[in-house]
């Protein structure tokens, strides 16, 4: 994984609530048995005025050019400014996969759904809750400035505007901690395996029947 | 200090290790693996070298691209056929148990969980899928990861995680007649809406959901996710133990009487402190029908199509409007006049024997609406589909002109050859009516497998205490 420290990234607006991870990728896109790859698939039914399938060539299709993420002005964006409920649905990892393969590191809403919320952390994505109003204001910004861009600085906890306004944010300090590491969870784990083995024994003799082997 | 709710005793007997900030080590009973979250899992354990700590704690099944049709002749889209054989391969390499796609026990792996007795009371449960939820029924902490998080349990029998919150939602009292697990749930996300329950594992109590078979309380725990909880769950009683009993991996003999005697501790203590309890009154639950583009849509099918005009709320009333254009609405129609194309019997919500039961009642002697362009069911597992062999209720859906197919998903991602064309109007048993979510440009509304079933028969939405 990536880490994440400071970021100085072009914002892209999406105006919608309730953002689904269907919306995100669809589910055709996950039968790829890979990670990588997602990106020209993003938001793909809002994005483009075609169906779209796996492993399609994605430059000659029809864009939809209402669609905020098309607009020549947002081009390179890094930072994605949502609404609420951003990522609810499928727990399916392919959106913040998609998402980062797209070019995106830091998404900025007044809520998120749980597990999308978790996922992003695990790829090197930064998911950033503001208070509503503060968001409208970005979405304001974004919208009246043309090449508006943020500095999120995630040491610091803290989102720069041009304007020279700092915004401070809440993360919580073992995720703050893996993404300015980029660190591996499964190797954290493993340095406590003692602590998992003792607990399995103990747990072995009060509920033998939890270890029935699925065979 | 108060008592300590059914969550906090399901968590606490799962702490490995907690740190200063609260970030806790939590073990993990039972993982369940399907081959759309898993194969990058895999692939994270080769690279680093890694095994499973305990191959023999996850159960795997393909079930999200598996064709409903013909499955003798094998998977013909070469994305989808991939996929599987990912899986095939992957099981076999780790040494990990599956049913493979013609095995009688194959299934949608939510279904096949309880059914086998792989996920009991008092487990943790975990699975690359959101709607793991369903098996909190059996009073499980049961939550839908992402695929980094598959990974984290094969290789090391926990996950990092932090504690939630505690809701109760209390259905008090008795539903009328008609109403089932499904429009109890669909009324709950409509009261809280989809973002309600986020932050929170959520207990199901009351009268009404203890009167549910665990079947039904399967089908109300499944739909946390749509409210926004990871988890939902249902505490233990006689009706969880009797439905445990006897299945092939529930506790052996010798095992029974203790594992029986833990079990019904798995309640909430009566002086338990909730950080949020919602009620609502079971007897004022309607049969539902989604109406709009998210799970919280929902208008009981005695009433219209609600007016936008009419929400104070802005963001609100645009969401309302954009689901209206899409699903083709006029606000104020009657749901009773919302004419269908498709129906769908099926998913990890509905498509349990009792769920096929209630649908074929609605369909016994009746046939299918003219303007139905197709009407399917698709049972959860393989032994579901034996099953209604057994009791007739194949013939009573095929003489009714319904198609019986093999189980998976099915249409209700439409990840398989299974889906609605732009602008197909579906009543679904499934649990989500995103914008294309069983098909681009596909129109979901959620109902009740009765309720289904019965607007197969007419063609449109009935009331089906008026039949």
């Amino acid at each position: 994984m990536d880490a994440f420290t400071v970021l100085d990234g072009l914002v892209a607006p999406l105006d919608r609530s309730n953002v689904d991870t269907d919306a995100i990728i669809p589910k055709q896109f996950l039968k790829s048995i890979q990670r990588t790859g997602f990106g020209p698939y993003l938001f793909d039914e809002w994005r483009y005025l075609d169906h779209g399938e796996p492993g399609m060539d994605c430059s000659n299709r029809p864009l939809n050019l209402e669609f905020a993420l098309n607009q020549p002005r947002y081009q390179g964006a890094q930072v994605l400014l949502a609404r609420d409920n951003f990522g609810c649905g499928s727990s399916r990892e392919h959106a913040p996969w998609a998402l980062l393969d797209y070019g995106f590191r830091c998404i900025i809403a007044p809520s998120f759904a749980d597990i999308f919320y978790n996922n992003c952390f695990k790829n090197g994505i930064l998911p950033i809750v503001l208070d509503a109003a503060t968001v409208d204001d970005l979405f304001r910004q974004a919208a009246a400035n043309e090449g508006y861009r943020l500095v999120v600085d995630l040491p610091a906890q803290q989102i720069r505007t041009p304007a020279g306004e700092a915004i401070a944010f809440e993360v919580d300090g073992f995720r703050k901690d893996c993404l300015i590491e980029g660190l591996d969870d499964i190797g954290l784990t493993l340095k406590h395996v003692d602590d998992i083995r003792a607990y399995e024994e103990r747990r072995k003799a009060e509920a033998p029947w939890l270890f029935r082997a699925i065979r | 200090m108060g008592g300590k709710t059914l969550y906090d005793k399901l968590w606490d007997a799962h702490v490995v290790r907690t740190e200063a900030d609260g970030t806790t080590l939590l073990y993990i009973d039972r993982q369940l693996v399907h081959e759309v979250t898993s194969p990058q899992a895999f692939d994270g354990l080769r690279l680093a070298a890694r095994k499973p700590r305990r191959s023999e704690a996850n159960l795997a099944v393909p079930d999200h691209n598996v064709p409903t049709l013909a499955r003798a002749e094998g998977i013909l889209e070469p994305f989808s056929r991939e996929q599987v054989k990912a899986l095939d391969r992957n099981c076999q390499e780790f040494h990990i148990t599956e049913f493979g796609m013609n095995d009688q026990r194959q299934g949608i792996v939510h279904v096949i969980g309880p059914e086998q007795g792989a996920t009991l009371p008092g487990m943790t449960v975990v699975c690359g899928d959101s709607h793991t939820s369903t098996h909190g029924a059996l009073g499980a902490l049961a939550f839908g990861i992402g695929t980094s998080e598959v990974e984290h349990v094969l290789a090391t029998q926990c996950l990092i995680q932090k504690k939630s919150k505690n809701m109760l939602i209390s259905v008090d009292g008795k539903v009328g007649p008609g109403v089932t697990a499904k429009d109890i749930v669909l009324a709950i996300i409509g009261e809280i809406g989809t973002a309600g329950g986020t932050g929170y594992a959520i207990e199901f109590g009351g009268e009404a959901i203890h009167d549910l078979s665990v079947e039904g309380r399967m089908t109300v725990c499944n739909m946390s996710i749509e409210a926004g909880a990871r988890a939902g769950m249902v505490s233990v009683d006689q009706t969880t133990i009797d439905y445990v009993k006897g299945r092939p991996f529930a506790p052996s003999e010798d095992q029974w009487d203790k594992a029986v005697v833990a079990w019904r501790e798995l309640v909430s203590d009566a002086d338990a402190v909730f950080d949020r309890v919602v009620r609502i009154d079971a007897a004022g639950i309607q049969p539902q029908v989604s109406w709009g583009t998210s799970p919280e849509m929902v208008a009981p099918v005695g009433e219209r199509v609600p007016d936008p005009d009419q929400v104070a709320d802005p963001v609100k009333a645009a969401g309302m409007r954009r689901a209206l254009e899409y699903m083709g609405l006029e606000a104020g129609t009657p749901i009773g006049e919302i004419r269908l194309d498709k129906i769908f019997i099926g998913s990890c919500t509905n498509s349990r024997i009792e769920d096929l039961r209630a649908a074929a009642a609605q369909v016994q002697g009746h046939k299918v609406a003219d303007n139905i362009k197709l009407a399917m069911v698709v049972p959860g597992s393989g032994l579901v589909k034996l099953q209604a062999e057994a009791e007739g209720l194949d013939k009573v859906f095929l003489d009714a002109g319904f198609e019986w197919r093999e189980p998976g998903c099915s249409m209700c991602l439409a990840m398989n050859a299974d889906r609605l064309e732009p602008g197909e109007r579906c009543a679904s048993t499934s649990n989500r009516n995103f914008e294309g979510r069983q098909g681009q440009g596909g129109r979901t509304h959620l109902v009740s497998p009765a309720m289904a079933a019965a607007a197969a028969v007419a063609g449109h939405f009935v009331d089906i205490r008026e039949l």
